[in-house]
């Protein structure tokens, strides 16, 4: 296993000078963080499917057919949603067939975050342990971090939370559990 | 010889009787009848329509029309609000000026959409129009505040100045100000488009307060939300407002002078605008809610509940405007509040992001088309579509007359069947007798085309994007339909063969656009040279299409009728049959 292991790695195409260590590496060595399942596993189609970010598009020219006028109006008034100082993340939910954007900044906690989610999706989120992640419910919510990995919500400080998620996903049913071992 | 009835009545009597005759199409039937109901006729018209300024000259309608009052002309193809008409293409307001300032020294009204205006042209307005009342610019440019600072200077009886949507350049000028104190006649200001350094606010104060008669006022962005409260105590009388900025938090102090200003405002009826709204300032305008007719909040970034909320206290809407985050249950909850309901747009709050962000889909459309007996007219922007539903929404509403859908990735299937819509939208051409205008989207075949020439008798004008197999479709289309006034299209596989079958009815529509489809320049060519009286004019930034393969199919096809013969004003990259280089003076 080591050796398919090592396999991959020197065939990975990644940027950077050979022979530096890729950052995967590095972050596995960091502490604290509860790894989720392999993101590459295709045990599950409908998961990959999920979690792999839309490739973005090349933008048709003139499509869809909003004005021009309203695409730099609309535009103008999204800059400024974001200069009001607001984090804003996407939030996903497995099955649901759209994506809610939240302004991070408005909650007080986890708590109040849990419960809008709750509210978001129509469902309900388990008992959070820190051993043992959310119990008693199919669903658990989970984060991209600055570093691309991702992470059960709570297990961090709040503080540091909302400075280093990306984005949100309710991970459902089964890949959800793969969240029982804490640590490398 | 018994005398005939038409010669039985005066001049002065026909006369009277034709100025009751306001339609355009009633007028010209009446024109047709014999020469001298064209003499009396032509002396008396006042109105002219010129749906394509480059249809007829400005000396021909001149020509034929000595004493017109009121003008409107249409500039460039529906498409170039898309960015599909490269700049330059034309449409310059100018010439026409230039005429009608000699001609017409009582024109009072011009209207203008998708034309390139100057401030030479609007300084010449001001200069030549001594009794001039009416200003709409519609998606117009190419002017500066100077030019409407020359308007405001010289038009002592200005009415109505819009520039709905229309780009205007900053010359720092502040043109509000020209407006002499002793002018008070404004009716109708819409200066939504203009951006933060374009309007000194005093001057505007001071002009609304001395209008007595003003009505409508749609302002701009840059407009802070106190001094919205004072604009509106000085014109209570207002029907239709646009809204400014609303600040980022809730203040007690302006939220209460925003409410008691707005509950003054015992006339209005349409409100728009609600740039970067935040849904705690909403209920200050919920005490004129129950009288709102019209209400556009398709720039309010307001999420659903706050959506709901407000539509609930608008129980007599008839037109709304709004995004996507209004969502299926914002628009259940619309459905069974307002039940008169005439128009209904939906627009896509993210286009581009590939995702939905928003719980819209054809279920909304549906609830709508259920609720709202009178509705009548459809902007849909979704994600997703089924041919049942469309087939509901036939069957519900076929009184609709405008059908606009679109289905934001290009050849989405039918998301239970996995089938393209051609039953859905045929369900759609079936029911509704008098529709008069079709957006199609999504995965589409050469049946619906068969549909729309079957059924579709109505239809004046139709867009297609990314559908259809072959030149059959478009065949279907333009020898089926016998009310077509407008087709465009883009991405489609039609070609040659149905444009040349076809040629003549293309002499009875008033334009044709294709863009990136299968129509070579050798078929444009003969196209031209059959149909002397339509303007075949090739656009193609990539050089001269002669010089291209044989197989090279055009990028942009722009066919339209016209009795001025080839204009004068074209840019290099528009190529005509014609090599003439004199036809290519500068405009």
């Amino acid at each position: 296993m080591e050796n398919s292991v090592a396999y991959e790695k020197a065939t990975e195409l990644r940027l950077g000078l050979p022979g530096i260590d890729e950052p995967a590496v590095l972050s596995s060595v960091k502490n604290n963080k509860r790894p989720l399942h392999d993101e590459k596993s295709g045990e599950n189609g409908k998961s990959a499917q999920n979690e792999t970010a839309p490739p973005s598009k090349a933008q048709i020219v003139g499509w869809p057919p909003v004005q021009s006028y309203r695409k730099n109006n609309f535009q103008q008034a999204k800059k400024s949603e974001s200069e009001c100082g607001g984090i804003y993340v996407k939030v996903s939910m497995d099955g649901a067939p759209y994506l809610r954007k939240i302004d991070l900044k408005v909650y007080k906690g986890y708590p109040e975050l849990l419960q809008v989610l709750e509210n978001m999706f129509k469902f309900t989120i388990g008992e959070y342990s820190e051993r043992e992640g959310y119990k008693g419910s199919d669903y658990e919510p989970t984060y991209e971090d600055k570093d691309g990995d991702w992470m059960l919500v709570g297990d961090v400080p709040w503080e540091m939370f909302i400075t280093s998620c990306k984005r949100l996903r309710i991970m459902k049913g089964s890949e959800a559990r793969g969240l029982s071992c804490s640590g490398v | 010889m018994p005398r005939r009835l038409a010669s039985s009545l005066s001049d002065e009597v026909l006369e009277h009787v034709f100025s009751f005759i306001q339609s355009d199409k009633d007028r010209n039937v009446v024109s047709a009848v014999c020469k001298s109901w064209y003499e009396i006729e032509r002396w008396c018209r006042r109105k002219i329509f010129v749906g394509n300024c480059y249809a007829v000259s400005p000396k021909m309608v001149i020509r034929r029309f000595p004493q017109v009052r009121s003008i409107e002309l249409k500039g460039k193809p529906h498409f170039a609000d898309f960015n599909l008409v490269p700049d330059g293409w034309g449409g310059y307001v100018l010439q026409w000026i230039t005429e009608m300032a000699g001609a017409y020294p009582w024109l009072d009204e011009i209207r203008l959409k998708r034309m390139v205006v100057t401030d030479e042209s609007l300084e010449l307005i001001a200069k030549s129009f001594k009794d001039f009342k009416v200003l709409v610019l519609a998606s117009c440019e190419g002017f500066s505040t100077d030019g409407l600072a020359a308007i405001a200077a010289s038009c002592k009886n200005l009415r109505e100045l819009d520039l709905r949507e229309s780009e205007v350049d900053d010359s720092s000028v502040h043109w509000l100000s020209h407006f002499p104190e002793t002018y008070t006649s404004m009716v109708s200001l819409n200066i939504s488009c203009l951006g933060s350094g374009e309007v000194s606010f005093s001057a505007l104060e001071r002009l609304v307060s001395r209008c007595p008669n003003l009505r409508s006022l749609k302002l701009n962005r840059a407009v802070p939300l106190d001094k919205t409260a004072n604009i509106l105590r000085l014109a209570p009388q207002l029907v239709e407002f646009s809204t400014c900025t609303y600040s980022a938090e809730l203040r007690s102090d302006v939220f209460s002078n925003l409410a008691g200003a707005f509950s003054n405002c015992k006339e209005l009826r349409s409100l728009s605008g609600f740039w970067d709204v935040v849904p705690d300032y909403l209920p200050a305008i919920y005490s004129v809610c129950s009288r709102l007719t019209s209400l556009n909040l398709s720039y309010a970034t307001i999420q659903s509940p706050d959506l709901i909320k407000l539509a609930s206290h608008c129980p007599s809407l008839q037109h709304l405007l709004v995004l996507d985050y209004t969502e299926d249950s914002g628009l259940e909850a619309l459905a069974s509040n307002s039940k008169d309901l005439q128009e209904l747009r939906v627009f896509p709050s993210d286009p581009f992001d590939a995702e939905p962000n928003a719980s819209l889909t054809e279920q909304g459309l549906v609830a709508v088309s259920l609720g709202c007996p009178k509705l009548q007219s459809v902007l849909y922007f979704c994600r997703r579509m089924s041919n049942a539903a469309l087939v509901t929404i036939a069957q519900n509403r076929p009184n609709l007359t405008r059908f606009r859908l679109c289905i934001i990735e290009p050849k989405t299937a039918d998301y239970l069947t996995g089938e393209p819509f051609g039953v859905g939208f045929g369900a759609i051409v079936e029911h509704c007798k008098d529709l008069i205008r079709l957006s199609l989207s999504g995965l589409l075949t050469d049946c619906v085309f068969e549909y729309i020439g079957k059924y579709a008798k109505k239809l004046e004008m139709l867009s297609v994007a990314f559908a259809g197999d072959s030149d059959l479709g478009l065949h279907h289309v333009l020898s089926g339909c016998e009310s077509l006034r407008k087709l465009e299209i883009r991405d489609c596989p039609f070609g040659d063969k149905a444009l040349l079958t076809n040629a003549a009815k293309l002499e009875t529509m008033r334009s044709l656009w294709m863009s990136s489809c299968s129509v070579s320049f050798e078929a444009c060519k003969l196209l031209s040279q059959k149909m002397p009286r339509l303007n075949v004019e090739v656009i193609d930034e990539r050089g001269p299409p002669d010089s291209r393969p044989e197989n090279y199919t055009v990028d942009k096809l722009y066919i339209y009728r016209s009795v001025a013969g080839p204009r004068f004003d074209m840019p290099p990259f528009v190529w005509t049959k014609d090599e003439d280089l004199a036809l290519r003076l500068s405009p």
